[in-house]
């Protein structure tokens, strides 16, 4: 077990250093092809989200290079980017990965999306076969305690709930949503679940504006609403009550001098903007505004905070699973070398008793049925007698950290290498998780 | 009798008050309805009192000052509970409770001085005060829900969303309440103005407009009506319109100082 992983987060890193190590999900296939392929790495997979940059390797003794690799294939100075990387091995590199899956780690705890990208990662890699047996059994780990997460503690209803306040934000300006306009600038699935919320505390309509027209449309149809060519964005946004933005765009889309456009053909009604991309999508500006009224996700997650004050219990009985998980799945991990180990070591033994027991027989010459029983439980005795320490040290590993060393050594004193470890290890995982 | 009646009513509003000074720190949701009770049973008596003056000296009721605070107190909870029928809230009290209450107080301290010369036609000084009175009523209204729509902007602004946010009225709605009672206000401020006008021309030959009176009144009608122009003409509301209001209101209160100090034809 030796995983490692590094990377950058919206905590560590600021946006700029973010963009400038995004994977393109063109490019994450050969990407992670190539840092399967990268010495001392055995299993690779990406994460490349707005908010996120990592790479989760198995390793072949938890020493892979992963900072020299990010420098090679981004061709990039360290400089601009060595101070945000974190880095995490072996047991916590499995419960950072368990944290992001279940979304303990995103800018928004709690939000939906990153466990679908997690996925879709997963996919990509399998598919390129850069995740074929430990990491491919951490991953599918990930999403099943992600789900647990989800399902056994309320931290994923803080996501809901930014939608939620955005919906009490947006009554406290308008009293009454009947008969206001939404814009949606962008198409996210934060955005969509923020309109939704809206819609059914009684929006009217609801415009979709984004760069690829399709999408726009696509999205569009699911709300019964209209969809809005991007070029057309400033000279229609006026008609919206309540701005929703979450585009990727680098720099604001809407400034003051827009603001104050949109104010006047409004005849001063107010406008509420709820800007939940990173970079932001909005002049922070523009709140200066009479009649424009602001919030970024970080407003927003801070009005949840206020809101739900269980929110810290939530978030502690989150971390406590994962690490229940962590240490199951060590467990499981180590359960996967040492078994194996067991087996062939009785299997080898037993192999050598009975070629011993053989060559006996033939210089014995022919034996009554009490001598033969005899020499057989005298051949156990000693080979069960002298097995018992090593093979009860080896169930002790199991469930402690050195396992894999000592598993090693005694694979190379006994000559264990290679045979049908591998298969056996399959067929007893395969076991456990029926009982599991 | 009446003064008793005017001071049981005092005490009513002095639930209203409590419900104002408490909504400013903590939800108040049953104190809100006992203030609201209150303020029915207060104004119940204070029709009762300023009915039993009016009936001892009917002509004379609304030429004494007291009446006169009594009356307008009385408008401008009618105002309020207008506005509670149509937008279910008791926000505004926040602003009107102490008001109305300082009005009644000093109303139940007893007789004071006629404001009005009792030359005058009768009839008609009673339609101008009791017009401008509603007047008054509908800006001090109109004032409640300006200084609140700033209190609730201000916190939407800055993002501080506790305290008395969570209970205020949407901003909208405290643009309209402020946009309407200025509305309804308005007619009634220019006919009591011009009746005015016309009884001091009649009663004095000619119109003093240097008068402060007449002056600060002049001007308050005029900032009154720069404001609804605004609102209507460029589509001024929010933050600027709630100044205004603030500004109209602060005339109205130095106006009606100025009435009560000066009096008219007196000097």
């Amino acid at each position: 077990m030796n995983f490692q992983l590094i990377g950058v987060n919206h905590n560590t890193a600021p946006v700029e250093v973010r963009e400038k190590l995004a994977v393109p999900e063109s490019r994450l296939p050969e990407a992670m092809k190539r840092l399967a392929s990268y010495p001392g790495v055995e299993e690779a997979v990406i994460f490349s989200t707005c908010n996120r940059v990592e790479l989760l390797t198995q390793t072949k003794n938890g020493r892979a290079d992963l900072r020299a690799f990010l420098r090679e294939y981004f061709q990039l100075d360290p400089a601009d980017f060595a101070p945000h990387l974190y880095e995490r091995a072996g047991n916590e590199a499995i419960r950072h990965l368990f944290r992001v899956a279940s979304s303990l780690d995103s800018m928004i705890v709690g939000e939906p999306q990153i466990l679908g990208q997690v996925k879709d990662a997963y996919a990509t890699a399998r598919a390129v076969g850069a995740v074929h047996s430990q990491l491919d059994l951490l991953l599918t780990r990930a999403f099943a305690v992600a789900k647990r997460v989800r399902t056994e503690t309320a931290v994923g209803s803080s996501a809901v709930s930014v939608a939620s306040v955005a919906v009490e934000l947006a009554k406290k300006i308008f009293g009454s949503l009947q008969g206001k306009h939404v814009y949606l600038v962008g198409a996210g699935k934060m955005s969509e679940l923020a309109a939704r919320h809206l819609l059914a505390h009684g929006a009217e309509s609801i415009f979709v504006v984004n760069r690829t027209h399709e999408r726009a449309a696509q999205l569009a149809a699911k709300f019964g609403g209209e969809a809005i060519r991007f070029e057309e964005l400033y000279e229609t946004c006026d008609r919206a009550d309540i701005v929703i933005t979450s585009t990727g765009a680098p720099h604001a889309i809407f400034r003051r001098e827009h603001g104050e456009l949109f104010l006047n053909r409004r005849k001063n009604r107010p406008m509420f903007f709820i800007d939940i991309a990173v970079p932001r999508d909005v002049d922070a500006e523009m709140n200066k505004l009479d009649g424009i009224f602001v919030y970024d996700i970080d407003d927003l997650q801070q009005a949840v905070t206020a809101h739900v004050a269980s929110r810290q219990e939530e978030a502690d009985r989150a971390e406590a699973i994962i690490n229940v998980e962590v240490e199951r799945f060590q467990a499981r991990l180590q359960a996967r070398d040492v078994v194996p180990t067991i087996v062939s070591l009785q299997d080898h033994l037993e192999t050598i008793r009975q070629a011993e027991i053989d060559r006996a027989r033939g210089r014995l010459g022919s034996l009554t049925r009490e001598q033969e029983l005899a020499l057989d439980s005298l051949t156990r005795g000693i080979v069960n007698k002298i097995m018992h320490t090593p093979i009860s040290t080896l169930k002790t590993a199991a469930r402690e950290s050195e396992a894999t060393t000592i598993v090693d050594v005694v694979r190379r004193l006994f000559n264990l290498q290679g045979k049908s470890a591998a298969a056996n290890a399959a067929k007893l995982a395969a076991k456990k998780e029926d009982k599991g | 009798m009446p003064i008793l009646w005017l001071r049981v009513a005092l005490v009513c509003y002095g639930v209203g008050l409590l419900y104002a000074l408490v909504a400013l720190t903590r939800a108040t949701d049953l104190l809100a309805r006992i203030a609201l009770h209150a303020a029915y049973l207060g104004m119940i008596f204070q029709i009762v009192s300023l009915s039993e003056s009016a009936s001892a000296a009917p002509q004379m009721t609304l030429l004494a000052v007291h009446n006169l605070e009594a009356f307008l107190a009385l408008l401008i909870m009618a105002a309020f509970m207008i506005v509670y029928a149509i937008y279910r809230t008791t926000s505004p009290g926040i602003v009107v409770f102490p008001l109305v209450f300082l009005l009644t107080f000093l109303a139940s301290t007893g007789q004071q001085p006629f404001l009005f010369s009792p030359a005058a036609n009768r009839g008609w000084l009673l339609v101008h005060i009791s017009f401008i009175l509603a007047g008054y009523a509908a800006l001090v209204l109109s004032f409640g829900a300006s200084l609140l729509y700033l209190i609730q902007e201000r916190s939407l602004k800055s993002k501080h969303l506790g305290g008395l946010f969570s209970r205020l009225p949407a901003l909208e709605v405290m643009d309209e309440i402020g946009l309407r009672s200025l509305l309804l206000g308005f007619p009634f401020m220019t006919v009591g103005l011009i009746v005015g006008m016309a009884l001091a021309q009649q009663t004095f030959g000619d119109i003093n407009f240097l008068d402060p009176k007449i002056f600060l009144s002049l001007l308050m009608w005029a900032v009154y009506m720069v404001l609804l122009y605004t609102r209507w003409s460029s589509g001024w509301r929010g933050r600027r319109a709630a100044y205004l209001a603030s500004g109209a209101f602060a005339a109205a209160v130095i106006a009606w100082a100025a009435n009560t100090i000066h009096r008219f034809g007196a000097s």
